[in-house]
């Protein structure tokens, strides 16, 4: 039988990191070969070439999405491109493409080791709090099932983490590549077979959003590395 | 992109110190035996050759194949002698070449 545990008091939040092996442990603390570099680089000639001329520092900003802009939700990776269509004229960037992960990457190593502070607007955080809880997919499971009542516990061989959003986006092993947490999103609910919500739905922002606001106050680990 | 490379590696160091040297190449090592949805193969495309030189001497060579991760790390240590120019040099199918270099003063 699954326990319902509900939510994970405070100061017994872990982050992914914590989970993980020496070695992975290792590769997120090293800079100078961090898997992830060459994305970062990505991202800082793009954003100096293309956002530098308006934005200077953004430092705390990826620690504070998704917020609510121009009256819509929006995550980090959607905020980007409304500023590209919106305000340069240009085609939004596709989701998970080397340009929206690498400014998202750069945008959030900024951030790295800043406390995690979302300004949550109820109804927004209900509807994310509502999709942790539904129970979906043939399996029937829901998020919290996994990540608020058994985090600790094996799954396949592997730690069940408390699925707190603190690195993203990040280089992940099994993708050998950098992702965003709405990839990471749909491999959980594949996971579960449940159809995965399309990139940048509603669902799926707001979920983010929960999701950050469940891990208030944990450092940012942008770009972390993950198993 | 372009052929970009990363070494990490301290700028001084004590005479006689094993020094360790850390170089980091972006590369998509496409190893030549996987095929495209039609089955026609995805020709091989990777670095097949690093050197390190330190003041001209060849210090450290590796050889590389396929199943070789994309992005090569590649560490190795060499012996602080005297102060000078590492030159590392990549090369690779297609043409891939890339270089780089870095000081290092012996105290």
């Amino acid at each position: 039988m699954l326990a319902a545990a509900g939510e994970i008091p405070l100061e017994s939040r872990k982050s992914g990191y914590d989970f993980m092996s020496r070695e992975t442990r290792a590769m997120q603390d090293d800079e100078a070969t961090h898997p992830a570099l060459f994305t970062l680089m990505d991202g800082e000639a793009l954003f100096k070439s293309s956002c530098a001329s308006c934005h200077q520092d953004m430092k705390g900003v990826a620690a504070r999405y998704p917020a609510v802009k121009g009256g819509q939700l929006r995550n980090l990776e959607q905020q980007v491109n409304a500023c590209r269509v919106e305000r340069q004229k240009q085609p939004a960037f596709a989701y998970e493409s080397r340009e929206l992960l690498a400014l998202t990457a750069y945008i959030g190593r900024q951030s790295r080791g800043m406390p995690i502070s979302v300004s949550a607007e109820e109804k927004h955080l209900a509807a994310g709090r509502a999709t942790f809880n539904r129970r979906q997919g043939q399996l029937n499971l829901a998020c919290a099932q996994c990540h608020d009542d058994n985090w600790g516990k094996s799954l396949a061989g592997n730690p069940i983490p408390q699925g707190h959003p603190t690195g993203y986006p990040l280089y992940r092993l099994e993708w050998q590549g950098v992702g965003s947490l709405q990839r990471r999103l749909r491999n959980c609910m594949i996971g579960v077979r449940a159809e995965p919500y399309a990139y940048g739905s509603q669902e799926f922002v707001e979920l983010e959003l929960y999701l950050m606001w469940r891990a208030r106050g944990m450092p940012l680990e942008t770009p972390a590395v993950r198993p | 992109m372009s052929a970009r490379v990363v070494v990490s590696m301290p700028k001084s160091a004590r005479r006689g110190e094993v020094i360790e040297i850390r170089t980091l190449a972006s590369h998509v090592m496409e190893t030549g035996f996987r095929r495209t949805q039609l089955g026609e193969l995805v020709p091989r495309d990777i670095i097949t050759q690093f050197v390190c030189t330190y003041n001209g001497v060849e210090v450290f060579r590796a050889e590389l194949h396929p199943a070789v991760a994309a992005n090569p790390l590649i560490s190795f240590t060499t012996v602080a002698t005297e102060s000078g120019t590492l030159e590392f040099k990549w090369l690779g199918d297609n043409g891939y070449s890339a270089t780089e270099s870095a000081q290092l003063s012996v105290s």
